[in-house]
């Protein structure tokens, strides 16, 4: 058997790399598409939790993690559409609506 | 399957898991990172049926792999953007800062992981993680939150129609 801690470990580093895509990558696009990823390092890390205490409810919680990012995504989608449509730009740096 | 195979297996799967998530960082062309990305996912499915999680795998790849994906293939086609300019960009301080932050929490977590000592994993029998036990799990003890979730897909497709729409 593979201990619970190499799926831990990978679930870090699947995480890690979420998280600097979020924070460097400048296409809104990217930005979502390492969100996705950061919402499936939580989902290893449900399932070897689930694996490793032989209880299935890691697997229903991932279930949900999966529903709520369809739609999280298809909004989110959304609303980079209309962005694009009024401000012409998909660069997170150049849609400072909000900062003042 | 013995330890060793199981290791080996793991390994297989694991490290062009993390060179296609980091092919999404790494990717200049949003469809580069698209199509990265699908491949982590893909194998991300193999790393779910190793953790004997058949029924997750199977859906990893047809929401994430099949739908999620061709969604934002659709997206990245219709909002054709020079992909140079971004790319050009100065890199500031804030991104630099970030990617080191980032690095900071993979070694506080790699820390925790690695002082939690070695956890064996329990052995389970044929039914765990199979369509009839997760379902049947699904369809008592969680059947509420299962069924606010088809409500929650309903409003996040009106939603999207609605946000996307020029005019209704």
């Amino acid at each position: 058997m593979v201990p619970a801690n190499y799926y831990l470990a990978l679930a870090a580093v699947l995480f890690s790399i979420g998280l600097a895509g979020v924070v460097v990558k400048r296409n809104m696009l990217v930005v979502f598409m390492c969100i996705e990823l950061m919402l499936n390092a939580a989902n290893l890390t449900f399932l070897a939790f689930s694996r490793q205490s032989g209880n299935l409810n890691g697997h229903a919680i991932a279930f949900f993690v999966m529903a709520v990012a369809a739609a999280e995504a298809a909004v989110g989608l959304a609303i980079v559409i209309a962005v694009f449509r009024t401000r012409g730009t998909l660069n997170v740096d150049e849609v400072t609506a909000l900062k003042n | 399957m013995s330890d060793t195979a199981e290791m080996v297996v793991f390994w297989i799967f694991a490290v062009p898991l993390i060179a296609g998530a980091a092919g999404v960082i790494v990717a200049r062309n949003p469809v580069n990172a698209a199509i990265s990305l699908v491949v982590s996912f893909f194998f991300l499915a193999g790393i779910y049926i190793l953790l004997t999680a058949h029924l997750l795998a199977f859906l990893q790849v047809l929401v994430y792999a099949g739908a999620i994906m061709v969604l934002f293939l659709f997206v990245i086609m219709l909002l054709t953007t020079k992909d140079e300019e971004y790319a050009r960009g100065r890199v500031k301080l804030m991104q630099v800062g970030g990617a080191f932050g980032a690095l900071g929490v993979l070694a506080v977590v790699v820390k925790a992981v690695s002082d939690l000592g070695p956890m064996p994993m329990r052995l389970v029998g044929p039914e765990f993680g199979t369509v009839k036990a997760v379902g049947r799990l699904l369809y008592t003890q969680y059947l509420l939150p299962f069924e606010a979730t088809s409500l929650l897909l309903l409003v996040a497709i009106v939603g999207a129609v609605v946000v996307a729409k020029q005019r209704i």
